[in-house]
């Protein structure tokens, strides 16, 4: 096939599913829901489908259905949160910085989220997972925080802000590093939840996560326009009366929340908030209306998929969602790193 | 008159590019800045347009100073056309006019039927109407140009302000993008004010040029009193000769290599 012949598939494609979002979307959104059923059923101990759905709809007579809902029910809806808040902060992040390489990963909130974590785990040896949170919460800020400020010169431009991050995720990733040679002792526990796993989490961990996502996604959607708008570049945007500074440093906000979040009740989970806006942009196209709903879907069924293949593969072990997503998530960020560079 | 700087300073970090500028867009006209690289005239434009706060001094536009200004406000009232342009992957030319209506819309309103016309009245007197649908990346210069005009107009304000809208366009493109904007001015009444390169076209199609050389306004008015061999040979450092356009009878200016030059001291000394 000769190259244009690729390019006009390409461009026929993509504009059939940007003429019938709402079709795609719904498509998405089914699968994600079927997954999610799927893998209630799915793990250590083999439940059935009908004792899933008895369990969905509130009879937890049997210990079966007690399982779902104690075990496996609170994972799945963390893949579902997780999944959403790493999604739309990459494609946030990737709008706001007008490059598609960006993501939670790169602009340091997920590593300096993972330092302040591991600071706090082998601190207080012993201490419970669920007092990361707030720790990683903290790290994840305070690194955006920090690259922002080292990027700021009369504004941030967006490849300053890059640039700046991966070397702020750098310097974190050594700290990181550093902690696990000091403590080999009591590293175990800290590596679990820095690799990034729904395992053992409960539905704290549900509801801590959850606000965030309820309040920020719904507000980014709304603002979806302004990002599109920043796209068109700082001049341009400011000269349609956007006060561009303003939007971009609370669309990085909202976007650093919710991955420290996600981060912080998940470990670090590399790789969806990459690809999910990547996968939503390619399928529905730059407007940021359709893409952001899209890429929280995508996110969802990443999450989803990495969770189940971890639990499925090999039980009664357990393999992390963060490494599935890494084993996955590396080539394609390679390919996506090669398309680019074109 | 609408839009004014008043001995602005402008300065990007530390480096000052211009000191006690001072220069009024009069309504209703075509004016172009003018001037070698670096003197300042894209400067001096973006600070007209609020993208850059002057260090000092200050611009006015109907009467308020514009840094005082919301930018949505002085969106409402002007409209600037950056030199720079990013045009976002996979978009259809009615779809970046529309960004046009951004100023006069809220997040959660659906579009008015006033942002509907304005949408059509701006592809309509660009005459992209009928490339609405395509995608403006696949576009010609003169079109993509065009379109992007567009936006500005959907705008809807009586000033538009461009950055060297010709910039590396043929120079059938820069007659076509020159053309409309001087249509716009003699029939919609709109006040351009636009860098430009060649001072021939600056010529052609300006009422008012502002002549800059190092941050500094050398001197303004009609082509036909600022286009002379001194103010050449002042500001761009080359020799010229300056005779009227066959056709128009505007100001075109020559510019002369060395044999020519000594030639044409023999002549006149």
């Amino acid at each position: 096939m000769t190259t244009t012949a690729i390019i006009a598939q390409h461009v026929r494609r993509t504009s059939l599913a940007q003429r019938h979002p709402a079709i795609l979307m719904g498509s998405l959104g089914v699968l994600a829901v079927v997954l999610s059923f799927y893998s209630l059923s799915v793990g250590a101990t083999e439940v059935s489908m009908s004792d899933v759905f008895k369990a969905v709809i509130g009879d937890t007579a049997d210990q079966a259905a007690q399982i779902v809902v104690q075990f496996q029910l609170p994972r799945v809806l963390l893949a579902w949160l997780v999944g959403i808040a790493l999604a739309v902060s990459g494609a946030v992040m990737q709008g706001v910085i007008r490059n598609p390489l960006a993501a939670p990963d790169i602009i340091g909130v997920t590593k300096g989220a993972g330092f302040a974590g591991m600071l706090l785990l082998l601190a207080i040896p012993g201490i419970s997972v669920t007092a990361v949170v707030p720790a990683a919460f903290v790290g994840g800020l305070a690194a955006a925080g920090l690259v922002y400020l080292l990027a700021y010169r009369r504004g941030a431009t967006p490849v300053r802000i890059a640039l700046v991050g991966i070397a702020v995720s750098a310097a974190f990733e050594a700290g990181i590093r550093f902690l696990l040679v000091r403590n080999p002792l009591d590293v175990s526990a800290a590596l679990i939840w820095l690799t990034g796993s729904l395992f053992g989490r409960s539905m704290s961990s549900v509801f801590e996560i959850l606000p965030w996502v309820a309040a920020l996604v719904p507000l980014i959607v709304i603002w979806a326009r302004k990002l599109d708008v920043l796209g068109l570049g700082d001049d341009l945007a400011s000269g349609l009366g956007e006060p561009v500074e303003k939007t971009r440093r609370l669309l990085l906000l909202f976007a650093v929340a919710l991955a420290a979040a996600a981060v912080a009740v998940s470990g670090t989970i590399g790789f969806v908030g990459l690809i999910a806006p990547h996968m939503a942009r390619r399928v529905f196209g730059g407007k940021h209306m359709a893409s952001i709903p899209a890429a929280a879907l995508f996110g969802v069924l990443l999450m989803l998929l990495a969770d189940m293949i971890g639990r499925g593969l090999a039980p009664p072990l357990e393999i992390p969602a963060g490494l599935v997503t890494a084993v996955v998530g590396g080539p394609y960020f390679l390919y996506l790193l090669v398309k680019t560079g074109k | 008159m609408r839009l004014q700087a008043e001995s602005v300073e402008l300065a990007y970090d530390r480096a000052v590019i211009a000191k006690d500028l001072t220069l009024t867009i009069p309504d209703g006209k075509v004016s172009v800045l003018i001037g070698p690289n670096g003197s300042g005239k894209s400067t001096a434009l973006r600070a007209l347009a609020r993208l850059l706060p002057p260090a000092k001094g200050q611009v006015i536009l109907d009467g308020k100073s514009i840094q005082d200004t919301p930018t949505k406000e002085v969106a409402r009232l002007l409209a600037i056309l950056p030199q720079v342009l990013v045009t976002p992957e996979a978009i259809s030319v009615e779809d970046l006019v529309w960004f046009g209506r951004h100023p006069h819309r809220t997040s959660l309103k659906v579009p008015s039927a006033a942002d509907k016309e304005a949408v059509e009245w701006a592809l309509t007197v660009t005459s992209t109407a009928e490339l609405r649908h395509q995608h403006v990346d696949q576009l010609s210069g003169g079109q993509r140009q065009r379109v992007w005009i567009a936006l500005c107009l959907a705008q809807g304000t009586d000033l538009i302000l461009l950055d060297e809208p010709t910039t590396y366009l043929d120079v059938a493109y820069q007659l076509e993008v020159l053309d409309l904007l001087h249509q716009l001015n003699q029939e919609q009444g709109k006040t351009v004010a636009m860098v430009l390169h060649d001072f021939n076209m600056a010529a052609e199609y300006a009422d008012h040029v502002f002549v800059m050389k190092s941050g500094k306004l050398v001197t303004q008015g009609p082509p036909e009193d600022v286009f002379t061999c001194d103010i050449i040979r002042d500001v761009f450092g080359v020799e010229s000769k300056v005779v009227p356009h066959p056709v128009s009878g505007k100001p075109m200016c020559i510019p002369l290599r060395a044999g020519l030059r000594a030639q044409l001291s023999v002549a006149t000394g």
